[in-house]
């Protein structure tokens, strides 16, 4: 193999880069934060890991997901649903006694007692719906805003179904006091700590997946498939089944992420699946430089870091202060705040001046030949 | 091509691993059989100090959000308290210096700030809140570390925590004057309106229940999600079933929509007239529609005739930001922090098992612009006068009917036999 005349970054600088991640997540920030912004940060990394599955749709291969809280609410419900059964026991959960005190529990509330149900309906759920509607989409060539749209059109049904059944799946109020996370006390403070290690972990397992993916034959195909579709087609390969995979993924990690946001945060709402929740998940990777490999998590980082801390010292500010940098990423720095060093002069990627996408695509192409 | 995957491979086994390492060493906590834990005694302890000249309050209420404009008078109303205690010395002779908090109108981000406001910034107590959602959300948070949080608005009852205090209504201080009041009008056909969430669902099992037993006949039920404005599909049908007055629970904006198809379709006052839990002083004016001769029913108004409610007004009126009209929520909230500074220095201490021993210990009374209300210790609610008023021209309320004598708390409805005795054992058992 001779030397690869790579733009890119050298593999080991990617791998090395999520080992230094890895030991930041996993040794030092359970060392120095208070239980508090431990607790935060593990909110964060539930975003993240959405956020790379969104980075790998959208990013590499073009489609703007818009709906990604539909598969986030598919983990999250299930993930809560067990919880709450759980925390209530042979007792039907306390939210469903309030609203009609003598029904029976929803019939399908029942699998979810089972612990191994929980886990594989947290995998297959996502999996199995995002394979059915991304092969109906796909095969009839739905893309662009229209595939968008739809998308999104899904996470507001989903929203509003689920508040307008409110004894079935807690309404808007949503489902929360959970005691147990299977079979440990989750006010326990070390239990905290496992939690959180367990969705910093999955971030981790995450990445390291879709830098193996890009890297892959696969990578290749999924860029060349958002860059130039019919040319992928006239070479006898069929798009829809590469945009398949790449969409059945990025849903299955949403759906982790929802599945890890219920420990954590002790809550789940329409409101954190719905229209605003799905568009801020793209805010985030749009923010951090949806094709590369850490923009997109460490966007959603700094979204979710800005909501808990701007949020507090300016409340009316920082909506405006997120849609102001949305405004000045798009404008300024298509390819997100990571495509920021590649801008300064003297480095040896000089390519200001070539159309962004591309350009990414192309050294990405190179990097995948190494 | 081969070298690396095969390495990839390695790599991504090797974090696999790893991540599962570090997980089960983490993984020595509490069990859920572990007895000691099951308690929740392995929280952090608490990290509140009160050494100094001050005590550190937090305020969380939406100041954001479509409930903003509700609850920024919460929130407006308890900073005035707060100056005013200071005025007069602070409690315990310590100033108060409040952490204010955006609870965004999200119920994870109630959860999120009250984790905040209790380990990060080690608040004494927490006050406000709006929404029975925000509320629940709230609730594991203080319940885990320990902590208080102090609840201002008429909410569905059935719930009581060590953690919390309840100076608004409820059940059977607000929902049982109402439907008692509709009784005496000879109401006999009800249509129940509400917002689709936890309080008016609810609100309007209760009043079923009730109803059944007064001999007032449910001759429909609608709900609207509380960010719907849309009302016209279900006004027609109340139209079409021809109620003699409508309950309605409805909460925030909503109302607007829900007031705008009701005259629409040619309803009226006169003939189908409305009463409302949740419109109030601040909110009538704001219906885009004359709301004249329509009902409400609350503890207090600020039409009431008490010793300390002119002065009340009087400050709230001259106070920055105000929207210069009284309404039960904000005065709920006023109560809450002169509740928490009479309960605080009955104990001497503002550690939280003082205060609810000295809750139970003592009977601990406000002079309120509602009237002297005394705090129940046991379910830390407070006994309210119920009060029914009718909307003039002024958009005030004409007190029309009150009741005989100040309303002793009951939130599990224990002292009302309609109420089936094993849904309430079920509630108690879920709740526990």
């Amino acid at each position: 193999m001779t030397k690869p005349r790579t733009t890119g970054p050298k593999p080991w600088i990617s791998l090395s880069g999520i080992g230094v991640f890895a030991v930041l997540l996993l040794a030092v920030a359970p060392l120095v934060l208070t239980d508090h912004w431990l607790n935060n940060l593990g909110k964060y990394c539930c975003w993240a890991i959405a956020a790379v599955g969104i980075g790998l749709a959208w990013g590499r291969g073009g489609m703007l997901v818009m709906g990604q809280g539909v598969f986030f609410a598919l983990g999250a419900y299930s993930m809560a649903m067990h919880l709450t059964l759980e925390t209530a026991g042979d007792r039907i959960p306390g939210f469903m006694v309030l609203y009609d005190p003598l029904a029976p529990l929803p019939m399908f509330w029942e699998p979810f007692r089972s612990a191994g149900f929980t886990l594989l309906a947290i995998v297959l759920l996502p999996v199995v719906m995002a394979g059915i509607l991304g092969y109906a989409l796909f095969k009839r060539r739905v893309k662009g805003a229209y595939f968008a749209i739809l998308t999104q059109a899904l996470a507001v049904a989903l929203a509003t179904l689920i508040s307008s059944t409110i004894r079935e799946t807690g309404g808007d109020t949503g489902l929360s006091d959970f005691k147990y996370f299977f079979g440990f006390v989750l006010n326990d403070p070390a239990n905290k700590v496992m939690v959180f290690l367990i969705a910093a972990g999955l971030l981790i397992v995450c990445l390291l997946a879709v830098w193996q993916l890009y890297r892959s034959r696969f990578g290749e195909l999924l860029v060349a498939t958002r860059d130039a579709e019919e040319r992928v087609r006239f070479l006898g390969y069929d798009p829809a089944n590469v945009k398949l995979v790449a969409f059945v993924v990025s849903a299955l990690m949403a759906s982790i992420a929802g599945a890890m946001f219920v420990p954590i945060v002790g809550i789940i709402t329409p409101a954190e699946i719905g229209a605003a929740a799905s568009i801020l998940m793209i805010a985030g990777v749009a923010f951090g430089g949806r094709a590369s490999l850490f923009g997109p998590a460490l966007g959603a980082m700094a979204v979710g870091w800005g909501q808990s801390s701007l949020g507090s010292t300016w409340p009316e500010g920082w909506t405006y202060i997120l849609g102001l940098l949305f405004i000045v990423v798009i404008l300024f720095l298509p390819n997100g705040l990571s495509s920021l060093p590649s801008r300064f002069p003297g480095r040896t990627r000089p390519k200001p001046d070539v159309p962004p996408t591309p350009a990414i695509a192309a050294a990405e192409l190179e990097e995948v030949r190494a | 091509m081969s070298t690396i995957s095969k390495r990839l491979r390695s790599l991504t086994a090797m974090g696999a691993i790893g991540t599962t390492v570090a997980l089960v060493l983490a993984g020595c906590g509490a069990r859920a059989g572990d007895e000691a834990a099951a308690g929740g005694t392995s929280a952090a302890p608490s990290c509140v100090d009160t050494s100094g000249s001050a005590v550190k309050l937090g305020f969380l209420n939406s100041l954001t959000g479509g409930m903003a404009i509700s609850e920024k008078t919460v929130s407006n109303v308890l900073h005035m308290a707060a100056d005013e205690i200071n005025a007069g010395g602070g409690i315990l002779g310590k100033k108060i210096e409040y952490v204010q908090e955006d609870g965004a109108t999200d119920w994870p981000t109630f959860a999120e700030k009250t984790e905040k406001l209790l380990t990060q910034d080690c608040v004494a107590a927490i006050f406000g809140g709006w929404t029975s959602s925000s509320r629940k959300a709230v609730k594991p948070v203080v319940e885990k570390h320990n902590g208080l949080f102090f609840y201002p608005v008429q909410y569905e009852g059935l719930e009581s925590s060590p953690n919390i205090y309840y100076t608004g209504a409820t059940t059977n201080q607000q929902i049982i004057p109402a439907m008692d009041f509709l009784k005496a009008q000879g109401v006999k056909r009800l249509f129940l309106a509400g917002s689709d969430y936890v309080f008016p669902r609810t609100a309007n099992a209760i009043i079923k229940l009730y109803a059944a037993k007064l001999g007032i006949e449910i001759v429909g039920e609608e709900y609207v999600p509380l960010d719907k404005d849309d009302w016209t599909s279900q006004v027609a049908k109340i139209v079409a079933a021809k109620p003699d007055f409508i309950f309605n629970t409805i909460n925030g904006s909503s109302n607007v929509g829900f007031v705008k198809a009701y005259y629409d379709a040619g309803l009226k006052a006169e003939t189908t007239p409305i009463i409302s839990v949740s419109i109030a002083e601040e909110e009538a004016p704001a219906m885009g529609h004359e709301v004249t001769g329509q009902y409400a029913s609350w503890n207090y108004f600020q039409s009431l005739k008490t010793p300390t409610n002119p002065k009340f007004i009087e400050s709230w009126k001259a106070y920055p930001n105000s929207s210069g009209v009284t309404s039960d929520p904000m005065e709920a909230a006023y109560i809450s922090l002169y509740l928490y500074k009479a309960l605080v220095e009955a104990a001497g201490s503002f550690d939280v098992d003082a205060v609810n021993a000295a809750a139970k210990k003592n009977a601990i009374t406000f002079d309120a612009p509602e009237g002297k209300v005394t705090l129940d210790g046991e379910n830390h609610h407070i006994s309210k006068p119920g009060h029914i008023g009718k909307i003039n021209s002024s958009n005030q309320f004409d007190i029309v009917w009150a009741s005989d004598k100040f309303i002793e708390p009951d939130p599990y409805l224990e002292g009302y036999d309609w109420f089936p005795a094993d849904i309430r054992k079920q509630l108690v058992d879920a709740a526990g």
